[in-house]
Formats: structure tokens, sequence, C-alpha cells
């Protein structure tokens, strides 16, 4: 299936479309939501998408008129109002940021819903289709659409570029930069413009309810593969439009399914995949780095334990039953340990459970016991 | 007396002189009426419990802050016009390290007031950041994430990227907070420098048994200035009593250390 | 009961209970948990209905609030890793099982419904229609029964939980000390927020369950510094958001859900600008009061800490107030004027100097 929508993606001029645009959005948000994360503004961009509705629908009742162009500016002025009315919240008053957020979130969406409902009672309202703004439908996407989308994506993505060293400056350390003389306020700003932008951009496609993850979930996995802020920038973006794409054709190749979810479902499995493969930070080495250390640790418990048992033996090399060495510690696996050992030639099978210990295996134990230099199980 | 004021004035260059600063927050005072008049070339340690506002008025002195009243001028003139000669090093806490960048990123950040809008750091810069780095003992860790620094190279690093700055003043916020003692030793030797250069560090300090060892300079803070001078003139049990409200830790050890040794020079 | 009173009388059972559990979150600093959890409990009501096949078995209920602590200990467990902060956990959580639901809903169960309409406006214009009877007998709206249990459910626990909730909201570490197991409580807590979202979600949809648990408590929050009254005043504020919202809807025919957040934020509005201590409004007029007081203050600081100096000639001048405390020369005379009117100083020539008044007010001041 997959391979017959990449062959109608090069003859089919509409699907085209409709994933040249939703690979913008992806790529813009990703890249501008990468500074909003860092920030611990995550949430701020749900605010956002949500707090666009009112400011479409009102576009629409004003002018009447459906370009994409006034709904995306009625999206940003309310999208953007919503915000400085959040931030207002938070520095005038005790009630806490999530509060403020939550409130602008819900309320302009409420209010958005109420707009709506005016909407659908005008005479023009079946072919007004603002619908597709709660869930996104990317098959709606026509050239004129992804023209708006590329331009306003270029000059965030411009933007980026020309300001990388106050965004960084503002999303590392804001006071240091205030202490150099940099109107950080002024540039924080900026960057929530930015976002505002990246984020109505995508209103069409994605859906208000649903845009925020795709401003969370590419930073969020890119952040995994790369310790360096600007390929995390860039890997985001990548990351983001894969989603976008993804996501879109996925959707357009079935009836019936809204494409906001799935692309947001295509960049969560993005984030699935960077938590648990990534290396370095990847959860999946971290788990067998844990493994591989308490397995050390129990084969070292086990080989001090034998060397404690030799100790009371004239003979160091004395071979010892395995049930002493499990009864002396609980927990450990002994007899896995004890292959472990023998592997590394720290220990020796004298009979049936029987061990002991080889001089190799002495001086080691007397290494981990700070009784001579040391010397890692590692490297042993 | 006047005259003979205006005349020392003028003889001597201030590093900082603060005047009538008030700072406050949500129409509660967190400083009053600060006045303060430091020479150029001292270590001076601000101590004060906490809520004394130590911080506070560093950030205000830099203009991070808004005061409420006051001027401050630093070496002579408005401090908002002498940027270039002020470097400060934030709490070690105020950044999240988690942050995806290298340690030489970080020390170059000391560069982009002087960069100015816009210009990238290139070869020179990052020349200028290993430099910074070599002083603290940290060039071995530049390409390092930073996340992976223990407390004590974190200040460090912190304290490259103000030394970059080649400033001539310097602020530091509780630069000796957890750090390991090489750290510490380390710090002391870096300040010890630049008091040699002529340079002039006020720092935010917690631990009153080192002031007399460390610094030459003191201001007791609590909201108001209790004191501010030499450390063998200002830092009396008296001062430290009036700030800390009869409760002073270690004051018995820090008056003997005050009394019987004079401050390092 | 006619249809009318049937839906506020459930508008305002919803907000009520919303209100009850949002204070809580609000001190909490969880308030957008509620978003989390509102959003992804759809994913619990949508498996259950394909086990059960039954818009109104009780399993869905269950399992919803199942997916609403999941949600909550799925965003815990994230952030644990240290791999994503706590606020690009919640945005990376909900909006992934949210998804999934919208994806198996518009799939799969397009004919019953269950439709996205419902999950974002609720229903509550159709809840008077499905009535519970017993025995023949019609008890009214099922959504009804349902809420009153909620409402119920959350009165009792903030209740008898009140001095813990207090506790752990405002000192986990003495709560723990003390003996009571704060993440127990956290738990049970989530597990109370999820049920009261199910319920209200069935009424007003996911979005609006966040307007009704957050903006009432907020503004309640700018009217009192007692959490009893707190959590009494932001119910009494849903309620009237739910009741004031249903008339706006009714007379000009809009989404009720809607019109009811828009409400509870036209309410938080209100508060926000208006409120008698904390307000926007009465901040200002405090501000110009205690920009007067505050410079008097300042002045008499100043002058006290000058006096008898050497510099007491060039510190306790007019001119130089103008100069060192930054004043605009108009407000400095202003300030200087109102001090002596109010016998704070005293002028000698050229100079201000103290009045033992005046003495009393600086010493005062700097002991704040």
């Amino acid at each position: 299936m997959i391979g017959e929508m990449i062959g109608e993606l090069f003859s089919d001029y509409t699907l085209r479309t409709v994933t040249l645009g939703s690979a913008t959005l992806g790529a813009v948000s990703g890249a501008v939501g990468t500074f909003a994360v860092l920030r611990r503004q995550s949430l701020l961009g749900d605010a956002i998408s949500h707090s666009a509705l009112p400011g479409i629908a009102l576009a629409f009742l004003l002018t009447g008129s459906k370009a994409t162009l006034t709904l995306v500016l009625g999206a940003a002025i309310s999208g953007w109002l919503g915000t400085l009315f959040a931030l207002a919240v938070v520095r005038r008053t005790r009630v806490s940021e999530d509060s403020a957020l939550g409130i602008v979130l819900s309320v302009f969406f409420g209010f958005g819903l109420v707009l709506l409902t005016l909407v659908q009672r005008l005479p023009t309202a079946s072919q007004a289709g603002l619908e597709k703004f709660l869930f996104g439908q990317a098959a709606t996407l026509v050239t004129r659409d992804v023209v708006v989308i590329a331009a306003l994506g270029a000059v965030a993505v411009l933007a980026i570029v020309v300001f990388w060293k106050e965004f960084k400056l503002v999303s590392f350390d804001p006071e240091f930069g205030g202490s150099l003389g940099f109107p950080m306020a002024r540039i924080e700003m900026l960057l929530t413009a930015f976002l505002v932008i990246a984020i109505v951009i995508g209103l069409q496609a994605v859906g208000v309810v649903l845009m925020s993850a795709m401003v969370v979930a590419p930073a969020a996995a890119a952040r995994q593969w790369t310790d360096n802020l600007r390929n995390v920038v860039v890997l985001a973006a990548v990351m983001g439009g894969l989603a976008g794409v993804t996501g879109t054709l996925i959707s357009a190749s079935t009836t019936k399914l809204p494409t906001g979810p799935t692309i947001v479902l295509s960049a969560t499995a993005l984030v699935v995949l960077s938590l648990a493969f990534a290396p370095n930070r990847g959860l999946l080495w971290a788990a067998l780095r844990r493994r591989r250390n308490r397995r050390r640790i129990r084969a070292e418990a086990v080989l001090l334990d034998l060397y404690a048992l030799s100790r009371q033996h004239t003979d160091p090399l004395y071979a010892h039953p395995e049930g002493s060495l499990e009864a002396m510690g609980q927990d450990r696996d002994v007899p896995w340990s004890l292959e472990v050992l023998a592997d590394l030639g720290l220990v020796a099978q004298r009979g049936p459970a029987e061990w002991a210990l080889t001089p190799d295996g002495t001086l080691h134990a007397e290494e981990l016991l700070g009784l001579r230099a040391s010397r890692s199980l590692a490297e042993a | 007396m006047t005259s003979s004021l205006q005349a020392s004035a003028v003889s001597e260059l201030k590093a900082l002189e603060v005047f009538d600063l008030t700072v406050a927050y949500r129409d509660k005072p967190v400083l009053w009426d600060i006045d303060l008049s430091v020479p150029h070339g001292v270590l001076m340690a601000i101590v004060g419990p906490n809520g004394a506002g130590k911080s506070t008025l560093i950030k205000a002195i830099l203009g991070l802050v808004p005061a409420a009243a006051g001027e401050v001028r630093i070496l002579g003139k408005e401090a908002t016009k002498q940027r270039r000669l002020v470097a400060y090093v934030p709490q070690r806490g105020s950044v999240d390290w988690d942050f995806p960048t290298s340690v030489l990123d970080v020390v170059m950040m000391g560069l982009y007031g002087r960069l100015g809008w816009i210009r990238r750091p290139g070869a020179k810069e990052r020349q200028l950041a290993m430099e910074a780095l070599d002083k603290v003992a940290m060039t071995d860790y530049a390409q390092r994430q930073i996340s992976q620094l223990s407390g004590g190279q974190q200040q460090r690093v912190f304290l490259a990227r103000a030394l970059v700055q080649d400033s001539q003043v310097f602020f530091m916020d509780e630069p000796f907070q957890g750090v390991d003692a090489t750290t510490e030793r380390a710090i002391v030797d870096v300040l010890r420098a630049l008091r040699a250069e002529g340079r002039t560090v006020i720092a935010v300090h917690h631990a009153l048994q080192t002031v007399p060892e460390y610094f030459d300079w003191v201001t007791i803070l609590n909201v108001r200035r209790m004191s501010s001078g030499p450390v063998e003139e200002a830092f009396t049990e008296q001062h430290l009593r009036d700030a800390y409200g009869g409760q002073v830790p270690f004051v018995s050890a820090a008056e003997r250390a005050a009394g019987s040794q004079p401050p390092v020079r | 009961m006619s249809l009318d009173l049937e839906i506020q009388l459930i508008a305002v059972l919803v907000a009520a209970s919303c209100a009850l559990c949002g204070s809580f979150l609000i001190l909490r600093r969880m308030a957008l948990m509620s978003d989390a959890i509102s959003h992804a409990i759809l994913l619990g009501i949508v498996l259950a209905f394909f086990v059960t096949h039954d818009t109104a078995s009780p399993w869905l209920l269950i399992a919803a609030a199942a997916t609403g602590v999941l949600t909550v200990v799925l965003v815990e467990a994230l952030h644990r890793t240290g791999r994503v902060k706590e606020d690009a956990a919640i945005g990376l959580v909900f909006p992934a099982l949210f998804s999934i639901a919208v994806v198996l809903i518009t799939r799969y169960a397009g004919s019953v419904h269950l439709d996205t309409d419902a999950v974002l406006l609720g229903e509550l214009a159709f809840a008077p229609f499905r009535r519970l009877e017993l025995w023949g007998m019609d008890l009214g709206p099922k959504t009804m029964w349902v809420m009153g249990a909620v409402l119920l459910l959350n009165v009792s626990f903030v209740t008898v939980f009140f001095k813990e909730l207090k506790l752990a909201t405002f000192d986990a570490g003495l709560a723990a000390a003390l003996g009571f197991s704060p993440a127990l409580l956290h738990y049970a807590f989530m597990a109370l927020v999820s049920v009261t979202a199910v319920g209200a979600f069935d009424a007003v949809g996911s979005i609006l369950v966040v307007a009704l648990m957050v903006a009432p408590p907020a503004a309640a929050y700018l009217l009192t510094d007692r959490l009893p009254v707190l959590v009494v005043l932001a119910t009494a504020l849903g309620a009237l958001s739910a009741i004031l919202g249903y008339q706006l809807a009714k007379s000009t025919d809009t989404s009720i859900a809607g019109s009811m957040a828009s409400c509870a934020g036209l309410i938080f509005l209100l508060a926000f600008l208006l409120a008698p201590d904390r307000g926007i409004v009465a901040q200002a007029r405090r501000r110009r009061r205690q920009k007067m007081e505050f410079s008097q203050a300042m002045l008499a600081i100043h002058l006290l800490q000058h006096e008898g100096t050497p510099e007491m000639t060039r510190e306790c001048r007019p001119e130089h107030l103008t100069e060192h405390l930054r004043w605009l020369p108009q407000w400095a005379s202003r300030v200087a004027r109102q001090a002596e009117r109010e016998g704070l100083i005293t002028r000698v020539g050229e100079l201000l100097e103290l009045t033992s008044d005046g003495r009393d007010l600086a010493r005062r001041a700097m002991v704040q």
C-alpha cells in the first residue's frame, strides 16, 4: 500500500500538494518547538493552538472569507492574545502558570465553539468547513494554502537562523544574557511570536486540539539523539516533517481517518523509538547497562564470598561447595555468577558443584577489597 | 569635610558605587536605601542571612531586576553604559544543565555581548574560550556535553564564561556553593589572579568563616546595609549580630580569624 | 421537572464537582493534569465500549477513570526517566492517548453516538432524554443521578480528607513526616479527578472540563486567602458559570458547553480585574497610594541614614532627591510637601530634617 502511495505521490498533484504542506508545517513546528520544549514551555503550545479557534471563527464571521491567509491571521491574533493574557495573569497575580494556561486554552476554545455554532447557522455555513480546524483535514490543503504555510514557515526558520545566538541565550541562561545587555524580554517575545506562527500554519492540517503535540513530540524525540542544539533543531525539523508526511499519507489513503490524530501518532511513534533506541540516552541501553552492572556486582560478591571461604582454609586454592556460597548471600544467582567468573578465569570448577579460586581470582578479590591497587573486573 | 571627600573621589577610581538603591518586589521592599562604595581592585564578599537580598542586590546592580529608586555607577559611569566592563556569574542552579550544548559553547556565550546582534562566534572566539577554560583547568572538557559535569566543574565552566569576557568588575552569585575542595581552591586562585591584575570581584558568599581568608572587603546585608568596608573594619561581631539577629553561625571563629589574621593580600 | 431545569441542574452538578477537585488541582500546580486526564479518558471510554457495546455500561466509567490514573502514572514515569521534562511529558502522553481514541472512534464506532462532536461538545442538551427508570417509575435523567453521585463522592472525599489534602497541598514533606502517605493520597485524588472528569466529559466534552476545573477555583483564589472559603466559593462560581452559560446559550442558540466555559472565563476575567485586594484595578490603586507611602518612608530612611554624617549637607537637599532617588523634581517636591504636612520632616533653610515622628517612621520601615 505504501509503495503504491509513494508512486501516487509523484503522479498525483493533489496528494503532492497535501504532502508538501504537511511536511513543511511539521518541519517548522519541529524546529520552533525545540526552543519551547527547552524553555519548559511545552504546554504553552497547547494554550496557543486552542486559543486560535475563536480567531478563526471571528475572521470568517467578520470577513466572510475563508481564504487561508485571513483565517491564519485571525488564528495568530487570538493565539497571541491568549498568550499575552496568560502571561499577564502569571505576572500580575498569584495564579500559577499551569492554571493560567489551563484557563486560556479551555475558555478561548469554549468561546471558539460558541462562535462556530454561530457560523454553522449562517446561510453560507455549508461551505465554510471550519470544523476541519478542530481535528485537521490535510486533504483540504490546496496550493494556495501550501504557499501560505511555506512563506510563513520560511520566515520562522529564517528568524531562527538569524537570531540563533540570541535564541540560544534566551533558552539557556536569560539572566546572563541580560547582563550582557541583550533585551531578553523582547527576544522572548520574538521567540513566542514565532511559536504562534509555527502553530497557526499547522491548524488546518492537524487541528487546534492536537497541534500542540507537533510542537513537543519532534523536539522531545530529536533531543534523545544528540547533545548539540543545532543538531536537535535540524533533527526535530526532519522528524516533524516525517511525521507530517507519514500521517498525511496514512490518513489520505484511508477513509474517515482525521489527519491530526494520525500525524500525532506518527510523531509519538518517533518519540517512542527515540526514547528506546537512541544511542547514549536510549532507555533500552540504559536498562542493559544497569543489568550488566547488577550482574557484575553479583559476580563480584560471589567472588568475594569464595575469597572469604578460602581465607578460612590453609590452601587458598581449596575447592568449596556451591551450597556454602548459596548460603552466604541470597539473590545472587550463584551458579550463573560462577560461570561468568569461570569464563574470566577467576574461579575453576574442581568437582560437581565444587569451586575454587584461581590465583588470578585471589588477586582480583584482594584488589576489590582494596588490599592491592585496583583494577576493575571489566578489564580482567 | 565635603572637599576632602570630593578629592578622594577624584583620586581613587571606584569599581562600584551604589546610591540609595531600593528594590521592591510586589510592593514589599527587598532592599532598602543601599549605599555602597567599593574601590577598584578588591575582592568583596556580600554576606547576610537567607532572604537578605544578596542576589537581588547583584541583579539590581546589573539591571536584571528593576530598582524602585537609586543609582548605580560602575567605574565612574552609569552601570548600564558599562556592560562591556562587567561580567556576571549567576547561581549554578539557575540553568538547566541538561541543555543540549557543550562546555566550549557555554564559555563562548561570554563573548556574545562583544559580538553584538546576529554575528556568530568564529575561530578567534573559540581560541579565547579555550584560553579561559585553561585558566580553570577545564580544557580537557571543552567538547563535553554540560550534563556530564560535576557540580564543581559546572561552576568552573561558569567562571570561564565570565573570564572570557575580560571584564574589569566581576559579579558572582555564590561561586562556592556546593563545589568540591579542589574547585574551591581553583576558584580562590582565579579570584586572586584577578585581583593581582587590578580587577574587582564582588561575590555573594555564604560561609562566614572563610570571609577573612578569601576576601579583603566585605558588605554585610540584611535588607539594609549593615556595614561595608575592609574586612578588618566591617566584619565585626556586632555588625554580624545586627544582620543575623543575634544567632550568628561561626561568629566567634570569624571574629577570631578577623582579629588575629590580617586578610590575605 | 421541566427540561430546562433538568439541564441546569445537571450543569450545576457538573460544575460543582469540577470546582471541588479543581481547587486542589490549581493549588498543587497541577491544573494542566486536568487537561491531560480529560483527554485521555476518552480512550478508556472507547475501549470499554468496544468490549461491552453499550454506551450506558458502568464499565465505561470505570475504564475511563482507570485511564485517567494511567495517564498520571505514565506522565510521572516518563518524567522520571530523566529524558524529558515534566511539561513535555504531559504534552506527549495525552495527545497520543487522545489520538488513539479519536482514530478508534472514527474508524470503528462512527455509527453509534460516540462521535468526535460529542467528544468536544458533550451532550448536555440530550441528557434529559436518557431517563432512569426503576419499577416503571421515571426517576429523572440518568446523567443527573450519575453526576449527583460524583458530586457526593467529591464532597465526601474533600470533607473526610480535608486536613490531609491541605497538608499535602502546602507541605508534602511535613505530611509524609506526620505519617500521611502523600503518594497514596495523590493517586486517590487523581482517581477522583478522573472520575469527575468522566462524569463531566459526558456533559460538556473533554476540553471544557478543563475550564470548569480551573477557571472557577482560580477566580476564587484571587478572592480569598482561606482554603475552606476558596473551595466553597469556587463551587459557587462554578455553579454560577453553569447557569449563566446555559441561559446565554439558550438565548443565542449556541453551544451550551462553550457558553459555560466562556462564562467561567468571564468570571475569572472579572476577578482578575476587580478582585478587591488582588485585582488589577485594586493593585493599581494600591500602588498609587503605596508609592506615596513608600516614597515617604524612603525619604525618611534616606534622611535618617545621613543624619549627622559629613555628607548631610549634600544628601539632605530636595535637589539631591531628584538626583539620587531618581525622582522627577515634581514628585520629589510633592513627597517633601506631603511629608512636611504630615509632620515627618521640617525644613531648616535649604535642608530637610526629620522630626521625631519621621525618625520613628524610618526605623519602623527598616525593620519590616
